[in-house]
């Protein structure tokens, strides 16, 4: 497994706490009428993008679903422009066209922010389809949620991205619901990682809350992708806490479910291994949470004062 | 000469597998036949020994239906004439019969007679080239000059394309840039959607546009509005091309033309050329252009022959129209395969009423040249539209509005659209026939606009 320096668990905090911080600062901004649409949220997940984030190489490539907002903090991008789009401004990373679900970064080979279920794994394969083609070294990480998991495309994909040998990790994020329906309800088999079998594609799942976990997953795999074996399904076994969107109450699951998987919380683990490893203390901890806090208001600040889109941008932008 | 293909109507043959005194038995292969989309071989189907054979191997355009062999009792006396005129069966449900003046009578093939403007490029080639030949030309051309150019669909490799539209190509650029697909339009419609968001330029290649419907999501979702919810960041150089539209009796599922459906969507560019000149150019310009563009081709015209410029820099912008015929009396818009029989029915149109038709043929669908039909409109007055699409809200539809709109004052009637019926499309060739538009709807539409009884 990658050997992690002390820089590296300052790192992980840093990011996971950053998204969850900027959730519940987008939480409150959707509560406030800033933010519109729909804005899924990714807290109590954020180990799994936090863990690959741990053995991505910058020219590698990300796409993801609409659950996005986590994926590009942990791409390095800014807070500050990813909330400018939340709330639909000139500043965001869409120039606010896009909104929560449709944010992308070709600079950092973020390919969104896809809005259709399973829509991304397709194209996810097809940028990993590039890398070969241009003999580059290079993989694509292709998140899918549980509930694409039954979507026709996917297994399109994976055939065939096992056909052509195709550089891509397949990660699902398996927060055991797709919108309201758990997973036993809509998945004939449960193994979401053996789904990729029948192709020849090797498959495991992972503790999700555990960032340690998800980063000797993600890089066994990563390593198997690279050297030019093919696919990988990663199953990273996640929750989250909030409902499927801000306007879902969350009436299917119950109270205790939730209580439960907030023991296992993932930033507290990685809290908890710092100070065991003696890595920080906890005043340099509390200066991270109020750093990051600090960071996240002036995002919220930024994306709230930056100026709406010009009305002549309604017609720019539909060709190049 | 067996029918091999919907839209057969010669064969060349290639190959005898048998010599005069042999004896077959039905089973037995007796011929390799060259179709208009592949060398098969033929069996016999009758017993017997084969007392003559009509033709040489390396004799083209056979026509259908014709005796090639005779196969029988030699204790029997058969005759049958070489030069004997034999049924015609296949002819009547043929566009060719509505261009029949175009027609070569010892040549099947269909002629195009380029537009005056056309006929003015100095780079035309003396030498007439079919539809599919041009397009796979260009093709060719582009991946030479760039090799993030490639093409991906099924049967394009090895088979050489379902309808050889991609003959040759594996063979000279090889299975990296050449690649054969699953029949999984969804999934490979959406790896090269991602291929060309990260920089390749894909020719995505649709067995039929029919099949573009299982990944219909990718197109309009992905392909057309990533540039715009990226904020112009990712864009997606990507040609979806493929036949468009009814071929010869396959029915509902297989003939459905898309054009209205495609132009609706901010993000596409729609493209439905109608003759090798211009498939050429227009197919440059799209493999160029740095956003998806549908390439609306059409079975029944990939035989089509026609002058080319064989200039490898040769193209035809997107979004101008083509004036095909000059006139005064009325106009009529049109595109892709309704071209010839809107040619067709603008001669009869001058021989049998004295009407001077004037043809736009649009060449592109979205961005839609406005400025060409209205300018023709002000000047004729008169306008009908024809296409094969159906007629609910069809490109016919939406330039009825535009000129009702701009050139109110200068229509002397009503717009009349020339659709296919409001029906699936059925199989029998009778139907069939009377679901396309004909050069005889076109003429009727004409009269009317012209208030000629």
């Amino acid at each position: 497994m990658k050997k992690l320096q002390k820089a590296d668990y300052i790192k992980m905090y840093s990011f996971m706490l950053k998204i969850r911080r900027f959730e519940e600062r987008a939480a409150q901004l959707y509560g406030m009428g800033k933010i519109g649409g729909f804005c899924h949220l990714y807290i109590g997940q954020e180990a799994v993008v936090v863990g690959i984030l741990m053995t991505i190489d910058k020219n590698d490539s990300v796409v993801t679903t609409y659950r996005d907002h986590g994926h590009m903090i942990a791409r390095g991008l800014d807070p500050k422009r990813i909330m400018a789009e939340l709330t639909g401004r000139e500043d965001g990373y869409s120039a606010g066209k896009g909104g929560s679900m449709h944010m992308f970064s070709k600079e950092n080979n973020f390919y969104g922010g896809h809005g259709i279920v399973g829509a991304q794994v397709p194209i996810g394969t097809g940028i990993a389809f590039t890398h070969k083609y241009n003999g580059e070294k290079n993989i694509c990480r292709t998140y899918i949620g549980d509930g694409a998991m039954n979507n026709g495309q996917v297994f399109e994909a994976f055939n065939l991205a096992a056909l052509w040998k195709l550089p891509v990790l397949y990660i699902i994020e398996n927060n055991k619901y797709g919108m309201g329906t758990s997973v036993d309800r809509a998945a004939a088999g449960l193994d979401l990682y053996k789904r990729g079998e029948a192709f020849g594609i090797p498959g495991e799942k992972v503790d999700g809350m555990n960032v340690f976990s998800v980063i000797e997953a993600a890089d066994k795999a990563g390593k198997y992708v690279r050297e030019g074996n093919g696919p990988y399904i990663i199953e990273v076994q996640t929750y989250r806490y909030r409902g499927h969107s801000m306007s879902d109450p969350a009436k299917y699951r119950t109270k205790e479910e939730l209580d439960n998987y907030k023991q296992t919380d993932p930033i507290e683990i990685v809290k908890a291994e710092i100070l065991k490893k003696k890595i920080a203390t906890n005043d340099e901890i509390e200066k991270i949470n109020k750093d990051t806090l600090e960071e996240i208001k002036n995002a919220a600040e930024f994306a709230t004062n930056s100026p709406f889109p010009k009305d002549s941008e309604l017609y720019t932008d539909v060709y190049l | 000469m067996p029918a091999l293909s919907p839209t057969m109507t010669e064969g060349n043959l290639s190959k005898w597998l048998i010599k005069k005194g042999d004896t077959v038995k039905a089973g037995d292969l007796i011929a390799e036949i060259e179709t208009d989309k592949a060398t098969m071989e033929v069996e016999a189907v009758d017993e017997g020994v084969v007392l003559d054979l009509l033709f040489k191997e390396g004799e083209a355009n056979i026509p259908v239906n014709k005796a090639i062999a005779i196969i029988g009792d030699p204790n029997e006396k058969v005759e049958v004439k070489k030069e004997a005129p034999v049924e015609k069966v296949i002819e009547e449900k043929k566009i060719e019969k509505n261009i029949e003046t175009k027609i070569d009578n010892n040549n099947a093939d269909i002629i195009d007679t380029p537009s005056p403007k056309i006929e003015e490029d100095r780079n035309l080639s003396s030498e007439e080239i079919t539809m599919r030949q041009a397009l796979r030309d260009t093709m060719a051309e582009e991946m030479r000059k760039d090799n993030k150019v490639f093409i991906l669909g099924e049967e394009v490799a090895e088979y050489q394309g379902a309808y050889k539209v991609t003959q040759g190509l594996l063979q000279e650029f090889g299975k990296e840039r050449v690649l054969d697909t699953p029949i999984s339009e969804h999934g490979f419609t959406g790896l090269a959607v991602g291929a060309a968001f990260k920089g390749l330029r894909p020719i995505l290649e649709f067995m039929t546009f029919n099949f573009s419907m299982q990944a219909i999501d990718q197109i309009i979702n992905s392909a057309a509005k990533t540039l715009y919810m990226s904020g112009g960041q990712i864009n997606c150089p990507i040609v979806f091309r493929g036949p468009n539209g009814a071929a010869a009796q396959v029915a509902a599922q297989h003939s459905q033309d898309f054009s209205s459906w495609y132009s609706q969507v901010p993000g596409l560019k729609v493209i439905a050329p109608s003759t090798p000149y211009n498939a050429k150019g227009l197919l440059r310009s799209a493999i160029s252009d740095p956003n998806p563009v549908i390439f609306l081709e059409n079975e029944i015209l990939y035989g089509l022959k026609g002058p080319v410029n064989n200039d490898v820099n040769f193209s035809i912008p997107i979004g101008k129209a083509n004036i095909e015929k000059e006139g005064k009396d009325l106009t009529i818009v049109t595109y892709s395969i309704m071209l010839q029989k809107s040619k067709e029915a603008a001669l009869r149109l001058k021989e049998e009423y004295n009407l001077d038709a004037e043809i736009i043929d649009l060449q592109t669908l979205r961005p839609l040249d406005t400025e060409t039909i209205l300018n023709s409109v002000k000047k004729t007055n008169r306008l009908i539209t024809v296409e094969e699409s159906w007629p609910f809200g069809s490109v016919g539809s939406e330039i009825a509005n535009i000129v009702q709109r701009d050139a109110f004052d200068y229509l002397d009637s009503p717009v009349i659209k020339v659709n296919s019926a409001d029906v699936p499309m059925p199989y029998a060739l009778s139907l069939e026939k009377l679901y396309l538009p004909q050069v005889d709807d076109i003429i009727n539409a004409a009269k009317k606009v012209s208030y000629i009884k």
